[in-house]
């Protein structure tokens, strides 16, 4: 279970570029939900999940996972309850590591380095396993390096990896906006089948409004830092692309009113 | 013939610095110049146990210890006070000056009279070869002093080399690699990347140090500026080797560090046996680095002009 209490953030406080990311968030996830984040660009979606993660800390606010309050963790610590996959598919492997390396590095998520040899022989024999699943013929390629994959399948492996122990949570950040229509649509495919199989609480921010109203069980709409729509349960499964559209829309409009505003406003004072 | 043994024993005791600068380098894409500070530190403390008689074993493993909290407080600099890279090695290296110059007491300390690694190995050697007449090799006069102490670097490389291959395939040193290769990636998967930082320059420098150690041995004294150069000495071995072995994989790159050393300590010899003056080769050794650093960009670009992919 997620719990986010009012978290807030702000960047380059008190500069003239100050961005208010988070401006007071309210989230709590069940434990096997799949919630769907979207919102335009500058919303706060992305910021919400690297809070979360840890990239930053919050400036107030507090995010709890599984009964541990981990606001004040560092990254590293957090990620022996969350798995993440990035929007950048080089993000989230080691390019000049072998397959076979990179996922031995996974299967130590959250657990000690010792001076253990990384790639014993039965855990080979399990990551080929694990690699085969992905039907994308890897298998017999567990020695080659990373970094000479395509995007989808850095990307699946990333997956892979990010659910090889089971996460508390796992982030997935627009994980498919950088591939071709039809590497996104396997790695959806499996994100899908992964988080169902495994019975994942994840919290993913997309983009495309297909797979906004297709994946998940919980939507939310972000803008300006808060989150402005929340549908659930069978409003869900209700829910169409144009649905998505026409409340866009109604967000921009209201958008541009509050500028014309406070631009009638500036100009009265100034 | 001694000419030669002498190049590739010095290659081979500088070979440790290679495979320090490698870590540094290579493995973590850390600048780390803390090196030309570490490798006079190594040289310092052992030189000055050794005066002091303690067993050169023990000094030449304090060495290795020196060497390794220095390069624990660069990654400590640059890991956790966020001081850039470059400027936190500067920090260290100019602060170990002064250290160096306490440990010493002076800014030289001659050991010819006392017992060190390669009087040791001479020892052995004169066991070994019955005597301490010099040794004919294929016609060649080869001191014993000079033929141990070769002996003695290839078997502490061999073995110092194999160390390395395993540590960076285990659990800890898979993660070490992984950190240069991708430092988000690392914390994704829960390990500090800072921490990971902070040993592996202590690790790169320990090897410095051993360098140093090494050296002031071989040749009889630790000076206090004998550190000068080293970062680009070893930055030249590194490039050498990957030329030479043309290859990624770690094992390889070991290998090709401990090659690329020795060949360039021969080229040097020659070039000063032919009458290179010695003053210009800290010179020529940067020219070289810097050459070989623009060269795969320049070669790339003219090969993109020519199929047309040109990148600009």
């Amino acid at each position: 279970m997620l719990e986010i209490h009012q978290i807030r953030k702000a960047f380059h406080r008190g500069s003239p570029n100050e961005v208010r990311a988070l401006q007071g968030v309210d989230l709590t996830t069940q434990g096997e939900s799949f919630v769907v984040v979207i919102g335009t660009n500058g919303s706060g979606k992305t910021s919400l999940l690297n809070a979360v993660a840890g990239t930053f800390f919050v400036d107030s606010g507090s995010i709890v996972l599984t009964g541990h309050d981990i606001t004040r963790w560092p990254e590293h610590q957090r990620a022996k309850l969350i798995g993440r996959v990035f929007q950048n598919p080089f993000s989230g492997t080691a390019p000049q590591m072998t397959i076979a390396e990179n996922l031995a590095l996974a299967v130590r998520r959250g657990h000690g380095r010792g001076l253990g040899w990384a790639l014993q022989k039965r855990l080979t024999g399990e990551l080929r396993d694990g690699v085969r699943r992905l039907n994308m013929g890897l298998e017999d390629r567990l020695d080659s390096p990373i970094g000479t994959l395509s995007g989808g399948q850095r990307q699946a492996l990333t997956l892979l990896m990010a659910t090889w122990l089971k996460p508390q949570l796992l982030l997935l950040d627009e994980h498919t906006a950088a591939l071709d229509p039809k590497s996104a649509d396997q790695v959806i495919e499996l994100t899908a089948e992964i988080v169902r199989r495994e019975k994942l609480n994840s919290l993913m921010v997309t983009h495309s409004m297909h797979q906004a109203v297709s994946l998940g069980d919980r939507l939310i709409m972000m803008n300006r830092g808060e989150i402005i729509q929340d549908f659930q349960g069978a409003e869900k499964r209700r829910l169409r692309v144009d649905d998505l559209l026409t409340r866009f829309e109604e967000v921009r409009r209201a958008d541009q009113l509050d500028e014309s505003a406070a631009e009638m406003l500036a100009r009265l004072y100034v | 013939m001694s000419l030669l043994i002498g190049a590739l024993t010095i290659g081979l005791i500088l070979s440790l610095l290679a495979l320090g600068v490698f870590i540094s380098f290579r493995i973590f894409h850390f600048p780390d110049i803390t090196a030309d500070g570490s490798s006079t530190l190594g040289a310092a403390v052992a030189a000055a146990l050794i005066v002091q008689e303690v067993n050169p074993l023990l000094a030449t493993a304090a060495g290795f210890a020196a060497g390794f909290v220095a390069g624990s407080i660069t990654g400590v600099l640059a890991a956790k006070f966020k001081i850039n890279g470059l400027l936190a090695g500067i920090l260290v290296m100019t602060g170990l000056y002064s250290v160096n110059l306490h440990i010493m007491g002076r800014s030289n300390i001659p050991l010819f009279s006392s017992t060190t690694l390669s009087s040791y190995a001479e020892s052995i050697g004169a066991l070994l070869f019955g005597g301490r007449e010099p040794l004919n090799i294929l016609g060649w006069e080869v001191l014993v002093l000079d033929a141990s102490t070769l002996v003695l670097m290839v078997l502490t490389l061999c073995l110092v080399g194999a160390g390395l291959f395993w540590f960076f395939q285990t659990n800890l040193g898979t993660a070490m690699r992984a950190t240069g290769d991708n430092a988000q990636m690392i914390r994704a998967l829960g390990v500090s990347d800072e921490n990971m930082t902070i040993l592996g320059l202590a690790v790169s420098n320990g090897l410095i140090g051993l360098a140093g150690a090494f050296l002031a041995q071989y040749q009889g004294f630790a000076d206090v500026q004998m550190g000068i150069g080293m970062v680009v000495w070893g930055l030249a071995s590194v490039i050498i080797g990957e030329a030479l072995t043309a290859s990624r994989t770690l094992g390889l790159m070991i290998v090709g560090a401990v090659m690329g050393s020795v060949l360039f300590r021969l080229l040097v010899a020659i070039a000063l046996r032919l009458g290179l003056n010695p003053n210009d080769l800290k010179l020529i050794t940067a020219v070289f680095v810097f050459v070989a650093l623009i060269l795969p960009g320049i070669v790339g670009k003219l090969r993109g002009r020519r199929t047309g992919f040109s990148s600009a």
